[in-house]
């Protein structure tokens, strides 16, 4: 006869309110891994976009997205030219502030070249661009549609294609110009500061400036010899795309990762706590049904049987419904929430575990119960 | 149990004490007794009188600071120790209970609260609940097998719980205050049920009441004071 199912069927509201308030508990806990792993997924959404090689940027930084990263924009041209080298394309990347119908709007900004690597891919709506000048491509989470207008510095572009999914390691829409869209976006001058620098003598500075090379190599020919060929140019800097999403998830987004590493570990002991003295409080609420037990003649194992799979139960319960939830919920999230089955799978083990040890204060209680208190009227 | 002549229940000179130096309390100082199969036996005397600790020592659930304990006809404790390592086992084979407030499990129909001894002590689940609603029928319960003890009445739960006490068939009974919840009428039911038991299966039967309504109901009475009897 089991006896946790018993009782669990007699007392099934309680048990399950009890259930659910863990299942909102253990729902944090998935949120902030999800929360985690999306950061990750977003970042690394950037370095992925363009499906390339080898990421160029200025000698001794580890720019675009880590540090920032200045070059000539004739260097895709060299970089172009080395062999092995099948394409490349010239990026710039910039944070914007604008506004737009629906409120103040962040967005990341990337300029490219069309037809080269580092333009927007899988557009959900409209057609990449096409003109050299004022189109763009924004991400769906930008609220725009095909046909909107969007300005940009002092210049109004027309949306033309929507991405999906596409957003900087802060979270922040992306949106596709075209290099010189960008160039003259980030680099040029406002008119009063240029013509006071025409005033004091100075020529008008040069925009052809990009953040970055972006480069595919032909799958036949090494890509780490590639790479090495590119840094014999003492101007240059080169990143694997291996070694890119590595300075991405490991060094941009470090400090985010162990504080929400810290934050669910904080979580996982308060979960522990509470399960701890739900089970403590159900154990005490019942010591009168152990002492008789114990005096009817029931060994120690039926009445630990008793405590602790009604432990596991409303860890198993309330990790099912906290799954559930969370699934339900992730999509309202306002930043990326990615929840992932190892990730799960990880939880429900550690949420057996802290089921398991926070039983055992119940347990000793439970041990400690004197027959006679049966007795005792 | 090896001797079945000798008195089931047998209490020779036990002495208890909690504490010692000046906060020893002498709860029992010297009580012998022996209850033979069939009786009904009423242990009476007033509040810290030592009744409980008799019923716990006979319980096995204390141990005298002295004296000797024989269960039918088996010593039990003897030389300041224990003499079974398996009290428990004891507990559910031989010895029955019935509380004061019927101490059925909340959570479990009549029919399992009963079940559930017997299927501590190795029963299947079949055999378990085909004894137990016997056990109900005979105690003119059966009608409510599948009730919970919060849908019982006092007279039928303290019923529940004299089937639960006599369903591994003990030759122990040991009742405190069965009938204190209990209206008169209710009362005398049990002890007419407690008397048929002691007839039917041979059982020795303490009962420790204060119960004034069912004074006459005994075969014998001990009436214990300050530890003695007297």
């Amino acid at each position: 006869m089991n006896l946790a199912l018993r009782d669990i069927r007699h007392n099934i509201g309680r048990f399950l309110l009890t259930c659910v308030g863990l299942s909102l508990l253990l729902t944090i806990v998935l949120s902030m891994l999800g929360i985690y792993r999306g950061l990750i997924a977003e970042s690394l959404t950037m370095a992925r976009a363009p499906g390339v090689d080898l990421w160029i940027v200025e000698t001794n930084t580890r720019g675009p997205f880590a540090e920032a990263s200045r070059l000539p924009g004739d260097t895709r041209e060299a970089v172009a030219r080395v062999a092995g080298v099948t394409e490349a394309g010239s990026l710039t990347f910039q944070s914007v502030e604008t506004e737009t119908a629906a409120g103040k709007l962040r967005l990341y900004v990337v300029g490219s070249e069309p037809g080269r690597p580092g333009g927007p891919t899988r557009l959900v709506d409209g057609r990449p661009i096409s003109q050299s000048r004022y189109e763009v491509v924004v991400d769906r989470s930008t609220g725009l549609g095909v046909g909107d207008r969007l300005r940009l510095g002092r210049r109004e572009f027309q949306v033309v294609g929507v991405t999906a999914g596409q957003v900087s390691s802060g979270g922040d829409p992306v949106v596709f110009i075209t290099l010189r869209d960008s160039q003259k976006l980030q680099f040029d001058l406002a008119p009063p500061a240029a013509r006071r620098e025409l005033a004091r003598g100075g020529g008008e500075a040069t925009s052809d400036i990009v953040n970055a090379i972006v480069a595919r190599v032909n799958r036949d020919v090494p890509v780490a010899g590639v790479a090495d060929g590119v840094r014999r140019w003492k101007h240059l800097a080169v990143l694997t795309q291996e070694e890119q999403e590595t300075v991405l998830s490991r060094s941009v987004i470090e400090r985010a990762r162990r504080q929400i590493g810290l934050f669910t570990t904080l979580l996982l002991i308060v979960s522990t706590v509470i399960i701890a003295l739900i089970i403590y409080t159900l154990t005490i609420d019942k010591t009168k049904e152990i002492a008789t037990l114990k005096l009817i003649g029931a060994p120690d194992r039926t009445i630990v049987g008793l405590i602790m799979q009604q432990a596991l139960a409303m860890g198993a319960i309330g990790f099912t419904f906290g799954v559930a939830f969370i699934l339900a919920m992730k999509d309202g999230f306002p930043r990326r929430v990615v929840v992932e089955a190892p990730d799960v799978a990880a939880l429900g083990a550690v949420v057996v575990v802290v089921c398991l040890v926070a039983s055992t204060l119940g347990v000793r209680l439970a041990l400690k119960v004197d027959p006679a208190t049966a007795l005792a009227g | 149990m090896t001797d079945t002549t000798a008195p089931l229940i047998s209490f020779s000179d036990v002495k208890k004490h909690y504490g010692e130096g000046s906060a020893r309390v002498d709860a029992l100082r010297g009580v012998s007794f022996d209850v033979t199969a069939g009786e009904v036996v009423g242990l009476r005397g007033p509040s810290g009188s030592g009744k409980t600790t008799v019923l716990n020592i006979v319980g096995c659930i204390l141990a005298p600071s002295q004296g000797e304990l024989r269960l039918a006809g088996e010593p039990v404790f003897a030389g300041g120790r224990w003499l079974r390592d398996d009290l428990r086992r004891l507990r559910l084979e031989a010895i029955g209970f019935i509380f004061q407030f019927h101490n059925l499990l909340p959570f479990l129909t009549s029919t399992d609260n009963v079940a559930l001894v017997l299927q501590l002590a190795g029963q299947s689940r079949g055999a378990a609940r085909r004894r137990a609603q016997e056990l109900l029928d005979y105690l003119d319960v059966g009608h409510r097998r599948d009730a919970f003890p919060s849908q019982l009445s006092g007279g039928e739960a303290q019923r529940v719980a004299i089937a639960r006490a006599l369903a591994n068939r003990p030759r122990i009974i040991l009742a405190d205050e069965p009938t204190a919840a209990l209206d008169s009428q209710r009362a005398q039911v049990v002890m007419d049920l407690l008397r048929r038991v002691a007839i039917d299966q041979h059982a020795a039967i303490v009962v420790v009441t204060h119960d004034d309504k069912i004074a006459d109901r005994f075969d014998r009475v001990l009436e214990l004071r300050d530890g003695l009897l007297v």
